[in-house]
């Protein structure tokens, strides 16, 4: 990169840093969102009267 | 007269015998805007030239960091006692009377830092011919920031870490009208023709008289809702 | 109207969102790896800047992106507060964080490349100092979203701080631009798109359009999850979480 390659690829690295952050953090967000959301429903339906 | 000039009379009446009734709120951002600025020549050394080459920036930021100071007096008691409730529920235009409300700042805030400027320049070392450009440069900009300020201000009434909030929304948008006042005075120092920052700074007031005004009325109903 | 409300119903946009986010996906992957293939092998070095101005292909297309962003933003906030359309709401909130880390790529960047341009890893030139200003008003929007706990009223509040921005960011942009020629001195020299050669376009505007695919693969992603929290209470949801388990 004639020189230049640690500004070079350290740009080009901190940009997949940034792109691959944005989509592990709905990715995470989603798992904990269903895993609540699952546990939330089961309580609603063991606390529905007749459910038994 | 109509009842609607009746109400704009009378709501600029009560805020300003209120503000003087307590008048600590008056002098507190007065008094840290002449503090602030006097801190510089201390950190500084007291080199005029030195002073002289950043006396428009420092009294222009300052009195930035002074009207941002007193913003969180424009709605708080009238929220805390329900005035603004009552505002709200009027026939009135809302914008009418958030404009008003900010008018009463401005008398408040604005024109006591407009008045002390000139003692502040006199301590930087501004040159006398650059005093006039700086009293008018701060007649034009410290409305805009009494305006966009109370946008701020109704954002973020009654939410907690309101203060250091209503600073992260607005000192941002106040960068234009920094630029431009500060500007001017730097320029006639310089020696520069400085007519095109007073055009821009009195169109930004334009600006920002016509729209502010309806986007704080939106942000008072949102936070009142 | 009618059109609006029924593809805007949270339900039918999730499983419509969940459908075309693996080929967004796709797309993404495609047009970056294009961009990246003509930007670092095929483009020529440039004449004054040699290598180095490789990180154009990053640090301009991340500007737009701020830029972009913050647009659609304040547009999918007028649309929300003026019609009360909820997943314009949601869209808008989940615009911002990815709008600020442009944004800080976008910074990051220009001073990876304004180093070895400048000799400093920080020059007040005109485009870094509105982006700065940008980023602000990025966390100023953030910080006010975050601290409303209410999401409706969050939403309406954020959308006047973003209109409000939207008006002001062509003005800062100028007024920033103005201040900047009257104080730049005469060795920081311009860093930005000079006379540009086709080869050193297509990469740029791939690269460009693959981060706006980008955008739009993730604000769905996150849109989706939103959904599903605000929406818990509603049968279709539990219907929804019934099947898979």
């Amino acid at each position: 990169m004639g020189g230049y390659g640690f500004y070079v690829w350290s740009s080009y690295g901190l940009a997949l840093l940034v792109l691959l952050l944005n989509l592990y953090l709905p990715l995470r967000r989603r798992k904990t969102v269903r895993r609540l959301l699952h546990e939330f429903l089961r309580l609603k339906r063991s606390l529905q009267p007749g459910s038994e | 007269m109509s009842d609607f000039l009746k109400a704009i009379a009378c709501l600029l009446r009560r805020d300003l015998t209120i503000a003087l009734r307590r008048s600590t709120d008056v002098l507190t951002p007065l008094v840290f805007f002449i503090i602030v600025v006097s801190l510089f020549p201390l950190g500084l050394g007291p080199e005029p030239a030195v002073l002289r080459t950043i006396a428009p920036g420092v009294i222009w930021v300052a009195a930035l960091l002074a009207t941002m100071l007193s913003l969180n007096r424009l709605f708080a008691n009238d929220h805390a006692d329900g005035t603004l409730e009552q505002m709200v529920l009027s026939p009135h235009p809302l914008a009418a009377l958030v404009l008003v409300k900010v008018a009463a700042h401005w008398m408040l805030t604005g024109l006591p830092l407009v008045l002390i400027s000139p003692l502040l320049a006199i301590q930087m070392n501004l040159p006398e011919s650059a005093m006039s450009t700086l009293i008018l440069s701060l007649l034009l900009g410290t409305p805009v920031l009494s305006l966009l300020g109370a946008v701020g201000a109704a954002l973020t009434l009654g939410l907690r870490g309101g203060g250091v909030l209503v600073s992260l929304l607005v000192l941002p948008l106040y960068t234009p009208v920094l630029i431009f006042g500060a500007g001017a005075v730097a320029g006639v120092i310089a020696g520069i023709e400085v007519e095109a920052h007073f055009s821009l700074l009195a169109a930004f007031l334009a600006l920002a008289l016509t729209l502010t005004p309806w986007a704080a009325a939106a942000a008072l109903r949102v936070s009142l809702d | 109207m009618q059109y609006l409300h029924k593809y805007a119903s949270p339900k039918f946009f999730y499983v419509f969102a969940g459908k075309l986010t693996p080929w967004l996906a796709a797309l993404t992957v495609l047009l970056l790896a294009a961009g990246l293939y003509l930007g670092l092998f095929i483009a020529p070095a440039d004449y004054q800047q040699g290598e180095s101005y490789r990180i154009m292909f990053i640090h301009v297309p991340a500007a737009w992106m701020s830029m972009f962003i913050y647009a659609c933003m304040a547009g999918a906030g007028a649309i929300a507060l003026v019609w009360n359309v909820k997943l314009f709401e949601m869209f808008a909130a989940n615009c911002a964080p990815v709008g600020a880390s442009f944004t800080f790529l976008a910074l990051a960047t220009g001073s990876l490349w304004g180093k070895p341009m400048w000799g400093a890893w920080w020059a007040w030139d005109a485009r870094l100092t509105s982006e700065l200003i940008l980023f602000f008003l990025y966390i100023g929007y953030m910080s006010l979203e975050a601290s409303i706990d209410d999401p409706r009223r969050a939403a309406r509040a954020a959308a006047i701080v973003a209109l409000v921005g939207v008006v002001n960011i062509p003005v800062i942009h100028f007024s920033v631009e103005w201040w900047n020629t009257l104080h730049q001195p005469a060795s920081v020299s311009k860093m930005g798109t000079p006379s540009i050669h086709p080869s050193m376009l297509a990469p740029l505007l791939l690269m460009a359009v693959g981060f706006t695919v980008y955008f739009f693969t993730v604000a769905l992603m996150r849109m989706r999850n939103e959904i599903l929290e605000r929406e818990r209470h509603t049968t279709w949801v539990a219907q929804l979480l019934e099947n898979e388990s």
